[in-house]
């Protein structure tokens, strides 16, 4: 808006970019605020929000991966977003800010969000170098450095945020000690028997856990680092680097100098309304505190902003009520969850203790005698199994008695079989996104529809449409029971079938191929299936033959299950021609290649495209003519690209380190090598590939299927992004790995994508499908299915028996038989097809009806 | 052997009067080519009076005609789609390998959109040879 203009609209300034700053631009976007407010954003950190959450994961993934905002700005034109913006003061007289830079901002209304601080507590030697805290991405960023050099460290703060620390600690290769002053592990959430065995744990892993200790102080050396850490009742550590992790105070310095009424224990105070006590001035997330009491969890922060919003919409229902402080999350690989009344502070409450030292597991309940002489639940605490959270959580304050015998519900599983539940409508499933059973089951029901319009029919949709489950994810497990339980319960099947002829999904048909042997359809369908097939059913058998046998796709009977382009080896394009695309590996080309490919596109009249797998799309080519159009690309080194099949496209490379003065491994090459190792292999998805030789990642590797990135020490592999319709990044499966183990992983990877994957289902939706990274990771990495060298040897099979597909049909007399225009006139072109011409070449052209030889001169491409 | 038809058109193959005991039907036609020529479950396109006709071959053997031309891709194609059957009555049907519409192979009619049918062939094989005969009248198109 220009300064001389009205001030018509009014104006609405956020002060912090964080998660909670960010979800309340969000809400205010999606519900209409900007219809009648400018929104001025500023964040003081140098990035966009970014999920703090997942911080740890920072080293993984990179800081991209964990930002809500990558481009900067929301799409939304009347919200700005200012970053390196520290707001030094604030007139409520004048009711403006000022910034450090100078400038002042007005506003009608201001929303505080500017969270809290690492609490560093007065210890001498605190200010020494190399010590740190643990709540930016630039936090992170000094810790890995310092990490490079330190043989040893510790992190002060056992608690949940301290754990975090320890883990970031410890994955750095550092030696890691955790110094906790309170006599266990995570004293808020959990008890000493738990504490204790999260502790083993911990130990296990190799990190050393020192609780009921006092930090006396923290020794340099001559040039101002950290050297070592005394205690007051045990021996001092050598060490070369410290991490505050002893909680958070809320940043309330803004609100405190411009007199706002402030929270005892620190906070900005507000009312349920998260009003502060300037009717124009609202606070929300961890700079807040609501009744007194500040909240560090996103949660409570999220509802507090979607309040706010309500509130300046002129809605009176919002309201922050308290929040629910369970938690459960996976620390240094253990699941630790505490929910509700964990401590048992409620009178005449029970407990009931489940206890496994060896297998290192704790896991209590806490019950009350209801009216009835039931029991209902108030709350629990688990550590090193906490699959019943989900279960559990929503059954504290919802009214639903326990059945009979409620230690089932903590009893490992075998024990106590599986007791069905009854949860109300109104049980909170997701507490990260407020989402409420009868809300999932709203989704999934008859007339509902997704933003696509189609119907919501699974759990993942259900996440998808509702947000539960889209957060943490620990709610995931009661989703999908709900959507099973509903479908059940309006006598829906969830059908699976691959079709009508096939009472079976994919992975089902692909392991009852393998286990018979099978290799012609007509024995899979006379033993499994009913009917003579269809269009679906038989190219999916095609191709899991062709996994399986990797013979010739045009072999025999299995030619008339192919798909439309496999059948033909080429693109089927609209005109009923078809595009040829060579293999150009890597995207690398030598100049002869180049000039017989372009030499053979003249001479057939093609019509040439660089396509975005870095090779070359040869379009309008009639079906007759793709005999010769192969044997001239074969006669000069060529081979079928593949580009037809559901199989591996290509694997993009940028130049890397061969040419590019940043790269720092031979991307090219390693690109080549794999897209060679894998050219051919079926999948249930067409699959891509693409390796970049630095951190740059020229390659977009991470919107492929499978990512390489190239790190000083060796490779990064990331799994199952893709662009297309609903682009998904990649993410991190394993770092820093050498040639022979990256091979190894993907083969592994490839392998298990293509033997359990839905048909049509790309590897994103296949991880979500199979339990998401973590599974994948246990399988290829960990091997925990011990099908490792299985999957490896299937590989090695693959790659041992590829053959040029192009070469083999244009040296088989009964394979070409195919390639004529009329079976009865094969020297009579189709009249039927059609071009017309843009931009100096030929494009497909569709007529209305038939064209007859008798009536119609054929309008051909130049020949 | 000696084909007992009449070929006529732009028809490459043989041609020659006569009947079997089973085809008694003097109806002139376009050869196509051999039966075997057609792998079962597949179509090829042929040219019957200038026009192109998909033929297809049954699991059963049983041959069907219709028109190339796919109406709703708008291309000559359909003989180039897979042929299954659908439903308890074993429709026999070709998939168009443009959109995937499926077509009754015994109506031409789209069994995805009945308003919409290709036109259909009159056909025979007659000694192991299939021979297409004149366009039916057709329905719903």
């Amino acid at each position: 808006m220009s300064s001389g203009a009205p001030h018509l609209r009014k104006q609405l300034v956020v002060i912090g970019h964080g998660m909670v700053g960010h979800r309340f631009v969000q809400a205010a976007i999606e519900r209409g605020l900007t219809e009648t407010y400018d929104i001025l954003v500023l964040g003081e950190e140098p990035r966009p929000a970014y999920d703090r959450v997942a911080l740890t994961s920072f080293f993984d993934v990179g800081a991209e991966a964990l930002s809500y905002l990558p481009t900067g700005e929301y799409d939304d034109p009347r919200v700005t977003l200012r970053l390196e913006s520290e707001v030094t003061g604030l007139d409520r007289e004048e009711r403006t800010v000022s910034l450090a830079d100078g400038t002042t901002h007005r506003f009608d209304e201001l929303v505080l969000a500017t969270g809290a601080a690492p609490f560093v507590p007065p210890v001498p030697g605190h200010d020494l170098g190399n010590v740190f805290v643990y709540r930016t991405i630039e936090d992170l960023e000094a810790i890995r450095e310092a990490s490079k050099g330190a043989r040893a460290g510790a992190v002060i703060g056992g608690g949940l945020l301290g754990l975090e620390a320890a883990n970031a600690m410890h994955q750095l290769g550092v030696q890691t000690h955790v110094v906790e002053m309170a006599p266990r592990l995570m004293a808020v959430q959990i008890d000493d028997a738990g504490g204790a065995t999260l502790k083993r744990h911990i130990e296990e892993l190799g990190l050393s856990v020192h609780t009921g200790v006092m930090t006396e102080l923290i020794d340099g050396d001559a040039d101002g680092n950290v050297s070592a850490i005394k205690f007051k009742d045990e021996d001092p550590i050598d060490l070369d680097m410290v991490i505050f992790s002893a909680g958070i105070r809320p940043r309330d310095a803004l609100g405190r100098a411009a007199g706002l009424d402030i929270a005892e224990r620190g906070g900005v105070l507000v009312d349920e309304q998260c009003r502060t006590s300037d009717e124009h001035v609202w606070a929300i997330g961890e700079c807040a505190a609501p009744g007194g009491r500040m909240y560090g969890l996103v949660a409570p922060g999220y509802t507090m902003a979607e309040v706010v919003v309500d509130t300046l919409l002129g809605g009176t229902a919002g309201a922050f009520t308290g929040a629910d402080m369970s938690t459960k999350l996976k620390l240094l690989g253990v699941d630790v969850a505490s929910f509700g009344d964990a401590f048992g502070a409620a009178e005449d409450c029970l407990e009931l203790v489940f206890a496994d030292a060896v297998a290192g597991i704790y896991k209590k309940l806490v019950v009350a005698e209801n009216a009835t002489g039931g029991y209902e639940l108030l709350g629990g605490i688990l550590v090193g199994d906490a699959s019943a959270y989900g279960v559990l959580r929503p059954l504290v304050g919802s009214g639903i008695e326990l059945p009979e015998n409620p230690e089932e519900l903590i009893l490992p599983a075998g024990r106590g079989a599986g007791i069905e539940l009854g949860l109300p409508d109104d049980a909170q499933i997701c507490s990260c996104n407020n989402v409420t059973k009868a809300e999932i089951v709203a989704a999934v029901s008859e007339g509902s529809t997704t933003r696509d319009g189609e119907g919501c029919d699974s759990p993942a949709c259900v996440t998808k449409c509702t947000q539960a489950g889209a957060t943490c994810g620990s709610c995931k497990v009661v989703v999908k029971k709900i959507v099973e339980d509903h479908f059940a319960s309006v006598g829906k099947v969830v059908d699976t079938s691959l079709c009508e002829h096939f009472a079976m999904t994919r992975q089902e048909l692909f392991d009852t191929i393998a286990v018979h042997g099978y290799n012609r359809f007509d024995d899979i369908v006379a033993g499994h299936g009913r009917g003579r097939g269809c269009d679906i059913c038989k190219p999916t058998v095609a191709s899991i033959l062709a996994s399986l046998l990797n013979h010739h796709v045009l072999d025999g009977a299995n030619a008339t299950l192919q798909d439309t382009n496999d059948a033909y080896l080429a693109n089927l394009q609209k005109n009923g021609t078809y595009s040829v695309v060579p293999r150009i590996p890597g995207g690398e080309i030598t100049p002869d290649k180049l000039i017989v490919i372009g030499e053979v596109a003249r001479d057939y009249g093609l019509y040439t495209k660089i396509t975005g797998g870095q090779r070359i799309d040869l379009f309008g080519a009639r079906m007759e003519d793709l005999p010769a159009i192969w044997k001239r690309l074969v006669d000069a080194g060529m081979e079928s690209g593949h580009a037809y099949g559901k199989s591996l496209r290509t694997v993009k490379s940028c130049v890397g380190s061969t040419w590019c003065r940043y790269g720092v491994q031979d991307s090219v090459g390693m690109a080549i090598q794999l897209e060679l190792r894998y050219r051919g292999l079926r999948s249930p998805h067409k699959l891509k590939g693409g390796v970049s030789g630095c951190a740059r990642e020229c390659a977009e590797a991470r919107s492929k299927d499978f990512g390489i990135i190239a790190t000083d020490k060796g490779w990064n592999l990331y799994v199952c992004g893709n662009g297309g319709a609903i682009p998904s990044h990649a993410q991190l499966l394993a770092g820093d790995l050498d040639d022979e183990t990256l091979i190894r992983y993907l083969d592994r990877f490839l392998m298990y994508y293509i033997r359990t994957a839905d048909r049509l289902q790309r590897t994103s939706y296949w991880m979500d499908q199979i339990g998401g990274l973590d599974r994948i990771r246990e399988v290829v990495v960990d091997d925990s299915l011990g099908l490792g060298s299985e999957l490896e040897a299937a590989m090695d099979t693959h790659v041992d028996s590829y053959f040029d597909e192009w070469k083999a049909t244009i040296e088989d007399p009964e394979k070409m038989a195919r390639f004529v225009s009329f079976v009865n006139a094969p020297g009579t072109p189709d009249p039927n097809i059609t071009f017309r011409e843009e931009r100096g070449q030929i494009q497909a052209a569709n007529n209305d009806a038939p064209v007859s030889l008798g009536t119609t001169i054929p309008v051909g491409a130049p020949r | 052997m000696t084909h007992s038809v009449v070929g006529r058109g732009a028809s490459a193959g043989p041609g020659g009067r006569g009947a079997s005991a089973s085809e008694r039907r003097e109806t002139p036609g376009t050869v196509i080519c051999r039966l075997e020529q057609i792998r079962r479950e597949s179509g090829v396109t042929a040219l019957v009076e200038g026009e192109a006709v998909a033929v297809f071959r049954t699991y059963d053997d049983e041959v069907f005609a219709l028109s190339n031309f796919d109406p709703f891709g708008r291309a000559s194609v359909l003989s180039r789609g897979i042929v299954g059957t659908l439903g308890e009555d074993a429709v026999p049907f070709v998939a168009s390998p443009l959109l995937k519409q499926r077509f009754d192979l015994r109506t031409g009619v789209c069994l995805d959109d009945p308003a919409v049918a290709v036109a259909t062939y009159d056909v025979s094989v007659v000694d192991g040879v299939v021979v297409v005969g004149a366009r039916r009248e057709t329905i719903g198109s």
